[in-house]
């Protein structure tokens, strides 16, 4: 019943002059399968999407989109093949308000934006995009309000509105949860879960307990390399990854 | 096109504009016409750094470009055509511009602002060391162009008066056209790159080719701007594109409030009249213009149009009520 990889990884490696942050990843992520990849701080998590959103090139290795090659193609043409990201250290536009920020991000799927008479405010589609990534995570009341005005958690929110904006298909969320309050974290969840069936998404996140609700497949990550992949049920009980990262985490 | 209340402001302004024949002649009006232009030329600069945020130290490239343009257009004692040499002006100045934006472009912050620099060097030494363009002494246009449809001038800029209407009219014309341009689609992908580059291209924005096109929308305004301070003085030189003059420009732009609506015409202004007043007061006017400009930043570091609240603001607001309308 499940199709081809949404998004698929072979070999993919990143090498910092000596330092290899991440070696040798190979991971698949389908739709309705969210995958989440954990590890320490410094496995090589965030660099892990750094690649995958075109952030970072590869060093070696290959990424595909649909079986299309995309590895090293910059940023915003990856955004345009579907591929929506989001931020562990909040990344919006500051002096803009909520609705902006969104809208802005929305106005990147009209065919070009090298439009320069009717103003941007009057499409429709543009807003309504925008409005809609706003509802999904709960910030209507807040769109008129200056993103640099926002408190800690709703920036967090506001950084995976805007990845909603762009209405991708793969999502790449990293540490979408990190700062919130409890109540703040639950609705992401609930709003990861909703999201899961129609994206094919790649979660990275510390808060082992979303991890576990959310996740149809966990990768483990040490050291910039995959210690174990696999289900939930199966990563729990691997005493491997019980020595290397679980046990460590208990102890913060 | 702004909340309604500011739309007037705005053109309440140019009427005053518009009425200041009334009281002023012979110097003063051509002192007037020189402020319209500065204001032109400091509106293509503000573009770039007030509303796409690069700090360009090269415009006065674009602005020399169009006055020789102007020059090279105009037969020895007779009249250039006015629409081929102001299109040539503005075609030559967007074709440099997107040259130069193509590779300065590539940098930014520091390095930008030093690589605009030294285009801009470069092409001034070229032009000063040219015998063709009259080398340092530069050259003379000895009659204005013209403007000729079907045998009949609609106007004649060698009267004073046509010639400050004539700069308003394309002030006021450089003035809506970049107000509609920053709210569309395109001025918000240019305000984006300000506030976020690397947020604009990880939505999916091409921000290089953006960021070209407003480099090359700059370089044409600018080089209208020279085309007209060729027109008006009659001679061009290559001061006109030197360092000194993209610096004087980049003070005008922030002592006017960069990113602001009225701060380009504000700075033009101000910037001008010290210069006046400076000059008749003292041999040493540039360090009491520096000494005043230093001041007037640290006592208004958004520039001049934040004396003017009401006037900047519904801007803002504006956007946020958009949709409700």
């Amino acid at each position: 019943m499940e199709g081809a990889a949404a998004l698929r990884t072979q070999g993919l490696t990143r090498r910092f002059e000596g330092l290899v942050a991440v070696n040798q990843v190979t991971l698949e992520c389908r739709v309705g399968q969210l995958h989440a990849v954990i590890g320490p701080n410094g496995a090589g998590k965030t660099t892990l999407i750094n690649l995958l959103s075109g952030d970072l090139a590869p060093s070696s290795g290959r990424v595909f989109l649909c079986e299309r090659e995309v590895g090293g193609l910059p940023a915003h043409r990856i955004s345009q093949l579907g591929v929506g990201r989001s931020y562990q250290r909040s990344n919006v536009f500051m002096d803009f308000t909520v609705l902006e920020n969104c809208r802005l991000s929305a106005q990147s799927r009209l065919p070009s934006s090298f439009r320069f008479v009717r103003p941007a405010s009057t499409y429709r589609d543009i807003r309504q995009a925008a409005e809609r990534a706003i509802a999904a995570v709960g910030l209507e009341s807040r769109a008129n309000v200056c993103a640099s005005a926002l408190s800690h958690g709703e920036r967090r929110q506001l950084e995976v509105a805007m990845t909603l904006a762009t209405a991708p298909r793969v999502l790449l969320l990293d540490e979408p949860l990190a700062g919130m309050g409890a109540e703040e974290a639950e609705r992401m969840v609930a709003l990861l879960r909703r999201l899961s069936p129609g994206h094919a998404m790649l979660l990275v996140e510390h808060d082992m307990d979303a991890v576990f609700a959310l996740a149809k497949t966990l990768t483990v990550m040490v050291d910039g390399s995959v210690l174990a992949s696999g289900t939930p049920a199966a990563i729990r009980a691997n005493p491997q990854v019980q020595e290397a990262y679980l046990g460590s985490a208990a102890d913060d | 096109m702004g909340k309604p209340e500011m739309r007037w402001v705005a053109a309440a302004v140019f009427v005053a504009l518009a009425a200041l024949p009334l009281f002023a002649g012979g110097f003063y009006l051509q002192f007037a016409t020189r402020i319209l232009i500065a204001a032109l030329f400091a509106a293509s600069l503000d573009l770039l750094v007030g509303h796409a945020g690069l700090v360009s130290l090269g415009h006065a490239l674009f602005f020399g470009l169009g006055a020789y343009t102007l020059m090279l257009f105009s037969p020895p004692a007779a009249a250039a055509s006015l629409p081929l040499s102001l299109a040539a002006a503005a075609g030559v100045a967007a074709l440099a511009a997107f040259l130069v934006g193509a590779l300065v472009l590539r940098t930014s912050g520091i390095y930008f602002i030093m690589v605009t620099l030294a285009f801009a060097q470069m092409t001034y030494y070229a032009v000063h060391d040219s015998k063709h363009l009259g080398g340092s002494d530069g050259k003379y246009i000895y009659v204005r162009p013209v403007l000729e449809i079907a045998g009949v001038k609609p106007f004649d800029l060698e009267q004073p008066l046509h010639f400050f209407y004539f700069c308003l009219v394309l002030l006021a014309l450089a003035f809506v056209s970049i107000r509609v341009l920053l709210a569309s689609p395109f001025g918000r992908v240019i305000a984006g790159i300000k506030s976020n580059e690397h947020r604009m291209r990880a939505v999916g924005f091409p921000t290089y080719r953006y960021k070209l096109a407003c480099f090359v929308i700059a370089g044409a305004i600018a080089g209208v701007a020279g085309w007209l301070a060729a027109a008006l003085d009659g001679v061009v030189n290559p001061e006109m594109l030197s360092w000194h003059q993209s610096g004087q420009l980049l003070m005008m732009v922030i002592l006017g409030g960069s990113g602001s609506v009225a701060g380009p015409l504000l700075g033009a202004a101000a910037f001008k009249c010290l210069e006046l007043v400076l000059q008749g007061w003292t041999r040493h006017w540039q360090l009491a213009l520096g000494a005043l400009i230093i001041l007037a930043v640290l006592a208004l570091p958004r520039g001049l149009s934040q004396l003017l609240p009401k006037i900047g603001a519904p801007w803002k607001a504006r956007l946020l009520f958009a949709r409700k309308a």
